[in-house]
């Protein structure tokens, strides 16, 4: 037997709704079979993991606070796929929006006002643009892949932030531990309604611009080409090099302002460590959403809701933290195959009767 | 599908509703670590106590675990623990410092446990050993064993913990031999065996003969193994990785601060303080000293001893700075304060501290 | 042994994993096809390789078990971007996450248990000479075999290589396995040679690592080679000068071999024709062949 793909003439809108159900179908046979061998209850690891966060308020907000920088980055990430530019750097983005955005509450403690909080937020979006405006600038002007230089600068912010906290901009009253003071009042995002903050508002408002730009207007029309059929674009004189760098100021300029929203929420301080890889896991956030803002957005809230639950059944069940990564490798496993459902027919066919069919 | 989903739902309900009641007079006890359980270092000897606790309490006690928790976004983590009913929370790792004391100020009632932390509440309690205790025996001993007069010294981030470490080494080692050596390389990370290995190498061929590491992987000590030289475990005792080159090593025991503290839940007895045992108490110990001349491993044996029982102290004045400057009262020890915030080197080291 | 070798052996054992797992992506790029999850084949390779050596005592099963791991995982992510053609960049991520979770469990029993390592002359095991053979072997086949060739035209173009009758799907299938097999192997040579031992996420990042040395060496194979050792050498040295004591940052010494790349890659990417030449002009994009 073999299986053979036979591309609709159009994508199917029944499928586009309804493969993400399909997918969570085989995760729960798959994943269930996995914590049955492992002797758990798999009903219950289910429930507990899907569910359960999904029935209070506090793990609801959670779920929407985690999801916050995913968004955010994923958002910027997908409109640079879709023109074709490799940003595989939005960790070190995040980091440098982090330390610029910082620096305000670090070098001017005493400075209390809500344009203290506005200054912070601009200087992780400058901060954020600037440094993805590099690889952007050395795939322009020297052709640099910018898949190496966007991935090597993560680790280069990564240690000059390690630097900066154990060094230059430690607490002074820190006992020499690595970290900076920690911010208050105006220094900090007011929050919405419980662990919900300002930043949250900021995802939600980047994705419907963005939706908007994609859809409507010409911008939007320009990166699909760039994307679709570069050639075309230039000869209606789009410009790559700008494009590349629209691209790279766009998706830099959202993870820098993902890093100093973390950073003025959840972490509420410059540490050596500020985030569990949201520049990664945005990458698959953005192919997650089919490039999509709006599917962006519902892929964040995945994503945050697998590591919330995988939390969930360590702490509810003891399920290794290990059971809950294979787990959701399996959960984006199945989507990912279940969106072969929307553009192509799946047809098994026997082998003989595969090879008997006369070639077009 | 979604009937089944519902049924299902309704089914681990009444599972759980029935595993809570059945656990009602139990103490919970839970802990946070920043690495995985598997690392065979830090976070290992953290669940070796946790199971200790365990063992030692059986019945009285259940115990639940998250690994690999990222410091950055931790404050969930630990307020979900809080939420599930953990009556006492060990968070394992600096990092966490703030998040703990946040999450603190909203559960009164539970008790929170920070490790290495220096911020306290009515509810959180701080808690570290004196490891340097340990490298201060290991000095000596390194000054004793050692033909070229030079270790090499694996760190990982330069914090307090590990300065005080270098320092309490090296006075250790003067105080055998004077004109001791130590060259230090730092590997920006507590964990990465190719690193760690990388980092052993270079420094034995540049002339150091013994190795000590303050990062967590074996791979050090292997690599003195390999090529015949000496070295010192970390955290773990790992002579089964280096059966021909482990001198001693120092072992993080965490148990028995573990066992009395979850004991203090249970009995009502549990009042906030902050804690730094050593090996008087038991949370560090010296393994077995193996490879050594027996009147190596007597002074060594001797001076633990000193150690245990207080009559030495590492850090006693007065102590010469690196930059000439003198610190501390002749036969006095320095302050915790002092040891616990140390950010100078001890003269005789030749590298620079991050300012 | 002098300094000067006891350096040059620890860059070529830093190097050593690098090159192994570069020089498979390499071709499996060079087919049309982005593997993201080299990182997550690694360490399956490095958990198997440990584990197959420890209970058995030979490093040999243990190697050949690190490359079944590899190829395992490989295959996972062929039936799903090649036969269900999903978004290669998404599911290479997601072998990454799965592979971190998999081999933390299969290794849960070997932690603390020390390995069995691989046998060597002088420091020398056999992968260090066994790496440069491979790269010079697939040199030669991706330049001067027919099979090679197709290779190339598959990631070319592979709506003119299928028009001439090959089979663009069964070609990717292939060199996505010995991708797979590679990167095993590289992540044996972590757990068997490099640091005979397992722990968790052992592999650091180092399959990231690979994968940009695969852009650096502009799909061309000897400059893989160039680009491993040239990491490994200014890691290797970025301690030596450590050990000097000259005040300088650790974490400037630290970012230094990532500086260096992206330097590197600067300069030689000046030759434009010469990048559009060796790109693989269908890098990532999906193939589905009419019938």
């Amino acid at each position: 037997m073999r299986i053979l793909l036979e591309k609709r003439s159009e994508a199917s809108t029944l499928m586009a709704i309804s493969s993400p159900f399909i997918a969570l179908g085989l995760t729960v046979i798959l994943g269930g079979l996995i914590f049955a061998l492992r002797g758990f209850n798999p009903l219950e690891a289910l429930y507990v993991y899907f569910i359960e966060p999904l029935t209070t308020v506090w793990s609801i907000e959670q779920l929407i606070v985690k999801a916050t920088p995913l968004v955010l980055i994923g958002a910027g990430l997908s409109v640079c796929y879709l023109a074709n530019v490799w940003n595989i750097g939005a960790e070190g983005q995040l980091t440098v929006g982090a330390i610029a955005g910082s620096a305000i509450p670090i070098l001017f403690p005493a400075w209390q006002s809500p344009l203290t909080l506005m200054a912070m937020m601009l200087c992780g979006v400058l901060g954020g643009m600037a440094y993805g405006a590099i690889p952007g600038y050395l795939k322009n002007r020297f052709n640099a892949n910018e898949i190496l230089t966007s991935l090597m600068l993560v680790y280069v912010a990564q240690l000059f932030l390690d630097w900066l906290v154990r060094g230059p901009w430690r607490d002074p009253q820190g006992f020499n531990f690595p970290k900076s003071i920690t911010f208050e009042g105006w220094q900090l995002l007011p929050t919405i309604s419980g662990a919900i903050h300002l930043g949250c508002l900021f995802a939600l408002i980047a994705v419907i611009v963005l939706a908007f730009v994609m859809g409507k207007t010409l911008k939007g029309f320009e990166i699909r080409v760039a994307g679709n059929a570069p050639r075309a674009g230039r000869f209606s004189g789009f410009s790559r090099t700008r494009m590349v760098m629209f691209c790279f100021l766009l998706s830099g300029g959202l993870a820098g302002l993902a890093g100093i929203t973390e950073i003025a929420s959840t972490v509420g301080q410059l540490q050596p460590q500020i985030s569990p890889g949201y520049g990664f896991a945005a990458i698959i956030v953005a192919f997650l959403g089919r490039l999509n803002p709006i599917g962006v957005l519902f892929a964040g809230l995945l994503l945050a809701l697998s590591y919330i639950g995988g939390e969930a059944v360590q702490i509810s069940l003891g399920i290794s933290d290990k059971i809950a990564r294979v787990f959701q490798g399996i959960l984006l496993f199945s989507i990912l195959a279940c969106d072969t459902l929307i553009l192509y027919r799946i047809r098994f066919l026997p082998r003989h009767a595969a090879a008997a069919q006369p070639a077009e | 599908m979604k009937k089944w989903l519902v049924s299902a739902a309704i089914f681990a309900f009444a599972l759980g509703a029935g595993a809570a009641s059945a656990s009602a007079e139990k103490v919970k006890a839970c802990w946070i670590y920043v690495g995985s359980i598997g690392d065979f270092g830090w976070s290992y000897e953290h669940n070796q106590g946790r199971l200790a606790v365990e063992q030692e309490l059986g019945d009285k006690v259940e115990t639940v675990y998250v690994e690999n928790v990222a410091e950055a976004d931790s404050e969930r983590t630990i307020e979900r623990l809080a939420r599930d009913g953990c009556a006492i929370i060990f968070t394992t790792s600096f990092g966490y410092m703030e998040p703990t004391l946040k999450v603190a100020k909203k559960f009164p009632d539970v008790k929170f446990e920070h490790a290495t932390g220096y911020k306290t509440a009515d509810n959180v309690t701080t808690y570290n050993a004196k490891f340097h205790e340990g490298r201060y025996v290991i000095g000596q001993i390194a000054a004793k064993m050692s033909k070229t007069g030079v270790a090499g010294y694996i760190v990982s981030f330069p914090i307090p913990e590990v300065v005080a470490g270098i320092n309490a080494f090296m006075l250790g080692a003067q105080s055998i031999n004077p004109d001791f050596k130590v060259k230090i390389v730092w590997v920006n990370s507590w964990y990465d065996p190719g690193k760690e290995a990388d980092a052993a190498k270079v420094l034995f061929s540049q002339g150091a003969d013994i190795i000590v590491q303050h990062t967590d992987s074996t791979a050090p000590l292997q690599v003195a193994e390999e090529q015949g030289k000496l070295g010192f475990g970390q955290a773990s005792d790992m002579i089964k990785f280096a059966p021909k080159a482990q001198l001693t090593a120092i072992v993080d025991h965490w148990a028995p601060y573990y066992i009395r503290r979850v004991n203090d839940v249970i009995n009502g007895t549990w009042k906030s303080q902050s804690s730094w045992d050593g090996m008087a108490e038991g949370t560090v110990n010296v393994a077995p000293f193996t490879n050594m001349p027996d009147d190596v491993a007597k002074m060594a044996g001797e001076t633990a001893e000193a150690i245990k029982t207080g009559k030495l102290h590492p850090f006693t004045g007065p102590i010469t700075k690196q930059d000439g400057t003198v610190i501390g009262e002749a036969g006095k020890p320095l302050s915790d304060g002092d040891i616990l915030g140390m950010n100078w080197y001890v003269k005789g080291i030749d590298d620079k501290l991050p300012q | 042994m002098d300094m000067f070798y006891a350096v040059a052996l620890t860059i070529m054992t830093a190097a050593t994993p690098l090159l192994l797992a570069a020089v498979g992506e390499l071709v499996v790029e060079r087919s049309g096809v982005l593997n993201l999850g080299v990182e997550g084949m690694m360490i399956m390779g490095a958990v198997c390789g440990f584990g197959a050596a420890f209970y058995t005592g030979s490093t040999g099963i243990g190697l050949i078990a690190s490359i079944a791991a590899g190829v395992s995982m490989s295959l996972l992510f062929g039936f799903l971007t090649l036969t269900l053609v999903s978004n290669q960049v998404a599911t290479g991520l997601a072998l990454t996450l799965l592979g971190l979770g998999l081999s933390g469990l299969i290794g849960e029993g070997f932690v603390g248990q020390p390995g069995v390592k691989l046998w060597s002359v002088a420091g020398i095991d056999p992968l260090i000479p066994g790496a440069i053979l491979l790269t010079a072997a697939v040199s030669y086949f991706l330049f001067r075999s027919k099979a090679g060739l197709v290779i190339r035209a598959v990631g070319d173009s592979h709506v003119s290589a299928h028009s001439l009758g090959y089979n663009v799907i069964a070609v990717r299938y292939l060199c996505v396995m010995f991708g797979g097999a590679c990167a095993g192997l590289a992540g044996g040579y972590l757990s068997l040679a490099y640091t005979p031992q397992w722990v968790e996420n052992m592999t650091a990042g180092r399959g990231w690592i690979a994968l940009a040395l695969v852009v650096f060496a502009s799909w061309l194979p000897w400059r893989a080679v160039v680009g491993a050792y040239l990491f490994g050498a200014i890691s290797i040295l970025s301690y030596t000068v450590q050990t000097f004591a000259l005040g300088i940052p650790s974490q400037f010494l630290s970012s230094l071999p990532y500086l260096v790349t992206i330097i590197a890659l600067v300069v030689i990417s000046g030759n434009r024709a010469m990048m559009r030449a060796n790109t693989p002009a269908c890098l990532g994009k999906p193939f589905v062949p009419d019938r």
